[in-house]
């Protein structure tokens, strides 16, 4: 997507950020946002934000939220997710959703599709206890699973459970007949599918071949099923998002085709492979220091201990989390690379996917 | 009162360090306590407070751009004192402590948070939590004892300059916000020890210039001249607001530490204190007010400055709720929980600058009828000089 934004004139600009400082004269040591944020959260300039209207019930554990984005929003393209910030039990937790709405929403809305999963603290709270009305913090639309601008001929999808939202989020948007579309979805059984009956549905209508696989009965999906169900796979540009296992294994498949090239992954979570001996934690600022266990991400440690810390996707793609890493040794998770540092060495390292190996201090 | 160590009859004598540890234990799991029930309730409080003070402060000072009109200047000055009160103590005291860090807001943050005083945050936060909490009434260690500008003990040996102390604490206490910033960039001892060109200090000292630079161009010309005709009264009324505010702040916190029967303590006895030690400093070492939910509020939970010294870091809401238990514990052990009203607080506090400012036991043995002798000793003690003082500090 190409975006052009109106050249501003110079003057103009200079105008407005005269015009800030003189307010900000008046509303010191806060800024003028600080009182506008109690009337207009949503406007033009302010922190991006977004107000829930309406969560709509999925399947007994996923539901649909429907955003109400603010001013500033930039849109996004199909299959791309948003990162929504967010308060469970009074702590700011951050999260990355694909958006599943379509572009065109009369009401200017976006929406995404939370499962719950066991235990998570983010999703159960989004699923069950989230009420119209909310506040919660957006970032803009990023990532790169989408479909280019020039569409394949014949176009895969491989899921499984909430693997279907960045899916669905493209299968909205895509006009009828744009391109030839199989999708392979898998869920525990037919009343688990998100979307089951929108997905039915566009398979009645001839606009996609939807192939369930339904686990509790089938068992889990594996290359060979897949081979069986979609017969020309090789003709196919492949799209999967899925658990760790499902997308390693297709990873795999796909290589040994020698195809690796026409296969896009989206992954929910890292695959964390190594883990060891953690330690000390200390960031230079704000002279924070803790313990921080060998399995447990710098960013998960830092922040459980009320840090402030940048971050992004939390797993590994976007760099939204790297920090200077002064001194000491981290071991990266997925791989088990141990990374090391002196002052002056200037190492910055992902906080989200890195775990203390040892005493090791962050600039920040 | 002098320090805990030198007393004869000490108030801890009656303890064995089992039972310090035992109170340390205790302490311990009222903290855990409230760590673990920690969540949307005090984050929803917070917030609710921090919205309010943002409401009346506009308020007031719309009703000020009419402050021509005495209601109006009466209801937006009292009003903008309300705010400023609720700027600095409730919010930005609490914040600044990292008491509501935990919510991950980088907007009511300890790193992020910037108040309405003429300290900026990181200085402050430096002399504060690290000096003043840390070493909370220990002689030569904790600055808040009297600022480094007054007599706060009977040990320190008097000095007819003393005598002006009590005149001093009261231009403290309207200037106060200064005060606070001049003792955070240690000032005085800077001066005396001629470091003013010092690169660091310089740095310091450009940050609270550019504070109070800003802070006085918003109370005293901006929104003076919003007011267009009532320049002048909105002027009045916010030089009224922030002496309102200095004079409350500076009363709430010498309340805090300052009245009678709280324990002041050695340097040396602090060397290897346990955890157990630690609180029982601070168990000692402040005092109460009881009043009621606004009085509370209004002082930032300073009132409850017991608890507040025992545990900085947790939501000043919560101070209220754990009270009862400290002071239950305070009884189990035979210590005394020192609490009182406002005015008994600030009359005790005031009683004791007063009686400091003094040489010690002049105030306890004058009475009227030797009121002409001690005067006249007291003359003889100021303009005689150090050997004139000797004997007279000896006796102490
Ligand atoms: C780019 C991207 C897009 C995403 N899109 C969506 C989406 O559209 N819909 C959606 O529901 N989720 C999506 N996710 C996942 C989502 O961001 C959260 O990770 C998920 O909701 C779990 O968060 P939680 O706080 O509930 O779990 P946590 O409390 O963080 O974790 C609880 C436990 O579950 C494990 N766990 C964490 N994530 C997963 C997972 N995805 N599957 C299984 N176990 C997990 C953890 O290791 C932990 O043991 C996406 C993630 C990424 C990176
Ligand atoms: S948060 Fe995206 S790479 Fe770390």
């Amino acid at each position: 997507m190409t975006t052009t934004f109106p050249v501003r004139r110079p003057t103009l600009r200079v105008l407005r950020d005269r015009a800030l400082r003189l307010a900000e004269l008046v509303t010191t040591p806060l800024l003028p946002d600080d009182y506008l944020d109690l009337v207009a959260p949503l406007r033009a300039g302010a922190d991006l934000r977004g107000r829930i209207e309406a969560v709509e019930p999925e399947t007994r554990d996923a539901a649909t939220l429907v955003i109400r984005p603010g001013a500033d929003w930039a849109g996004h393209r199909p299959g791309q997710y948003v990162r929504i910030g967010v308060d469970v039990d009074g702590v700011r937790h951050w999260r990355a959703y694909s958006v599943t709405s379509r572009l065109d929403r009369p009401d200017g809305c976006i929406a995404v599709t939370v499962k719950a999963i066991p235990d998570g603290r983010v999703s159960n709270h989004l699923v069950h206890r989230t009420r119209p009305g909310t506040m919660i913090r957006l970032d803009q639309a990023a990532g790169e699973f989408v479909l280019p601008e020039q569409l394949p001929p014949a176009a895969l999808f491989v899921t499984a459970g909430s693997g279907i939202t960045p899916v669905m989020g493209i299968l909205r948007n895509l006009p009828a007949g744009a391109t030839d579309v199989v999708v392979v979805h898998s869920a525990p059984s037919p009343e688990d599918v998100i979307f089951g009956a929108e997905l039915r549905s566009l398979h009645r209508d001839g606009r996609i071949r939807l192939v369930e696989q339904h686990t509790d009965t089938a068992g889990l999906l594996d290359p060979a099923d897949l081979a069986r169900q979609v017969a020309d796979l090789a003709e196919r540009t492949t799209w999967a998002c899925g658990p760790v296992g499902m997308l390693d294994s297709l990873e795999e498949h796909w290589a040994s085709l020698g195809l690796a090239g026409s296969l896009r992954t989206e992954r929910f979570r890292p695959a964390v492979l190594v883990t060891g001996e953690g330690g000390t934690l200390s960031f230079t600022r704000s002279g924070t220091r803790l313990e921080a266990g060998g399995a447990t991400p710098l960013l998960d440690a830092a922040e459980e201990a009320g840090v402030l810390m940048p971050s992004g996707c939390r797993m590994g793609i976007c760099f939204g989390c790297v920090l200077p890493l002064r001194e000491g040794a981290v071991r990266d998770l997925r791989t088990g690379e141990i990374t090391t540092a002196a002052p002056g060495d200037g190492v910055v390292v992902q906080t989200c996917i890195s775990a203390a190996a040892g005493a090791c201090q962050i600039d920040h | 009162m002098t320090a805990l160590q030198k007393k004869p009859e000490s108030p801890v004598a009656h303890l064995s360090a089992g039972d310090v540890d035992a109170i340390g234990r205790e302490l311990d799991a009222i903290r855990q306590e409230v760590l673990d029930s920690r969540g949307e309730d005090d984050a929803a409080y917070i917030r609710k407070v921090i919205d309010a003070q943002r409401r009346i402060e506009l308020a007031s000072r719309v009703l000020l751009l009419g402050s021509l009109f005495p209601p109006a200047w009466l209801a937006g000055t009292a009003g903008l004192s309300i705010a400023k009160i609720l700027e600095n103590m409730e919010i930005g005291h609490n914040i600044l402590h990292g008491q509501w860090d935990w919510m991950r807001d980088p907007k009511i943050h300890s790193t992020t948070w910037e108040w309405d005083s003429a300290s900026p945050a990181e200085q402050w936060k430096h002399s504060h939590n690290e000096l003043h909490h840390t070493y909370t009434n220990v002689i030569g260690k904790d600055n808040d004892l009297g600022y480094g500008i007054m007599r706060v003990d009977e040990d320190q040996p008097w000095h007819p300059m003393h005598l002006g102390q009590p005149l001093w604490n009261l231009i403290n206490a309207c200037l106060f916000e200064y005060g606070i910033a001049a003792y955070d960039l240690e000032l005085g001892a800077v001066v005396a020890k001629k470091e003013t060109s010092d690169p660091e200090f310089r740095g310091r000292l450009k940050a609270v210039l550019g504070k109070i630079r800003r802070q006085v161009t918003k109370d005293y010309v901006v929104h003076p001249l919003l007011s267009g005709l009532a320049a002048p009264t909105t002027l009045a009324a916010n030089l009224t607001a922030n002496v309102v505010r200095n004079l409350w702040s500076h009363s709430v916190i010498m309340c805090g530490h300052f009245p009678e029967g709280v324990e002041t303590f050695e340097k040396s006895s602090i060397e290897g204190e346990t955890r157990g030690e630690w609180y029982l400093r601070q168990m000692l070492g402040a005092a109460n007010i009881s009043g009621s939910g606004v009085l509370h509020i209004l002082t930032g939970n300073l009132s409850h400055q017991i608890e507040h010294h025992l545990f900085p870091d947790l939501p000043s809401n919560r101070y209220a709720e754990i009270a009862p238990k400290v002071r239950d514990l305070f009884e189990r052990y035979g210590l005394t929980y020192h609490t009182a009203p406002l005015p008994t607080q600030v009359a005790s506090a005031w009683h004791k600058v007063l009686r400091l400012s003094l040489p010690n036991d002049w105030l306890a043995s004058t009475t009227p009828a030797n009121a002409p002798v001690q005067v006249l000793a007291l003359c003889r003690l100021a303009t005689g000089g150090p050997k004139a003082r000797r004997p007279q500090q000896t006796a102490a």
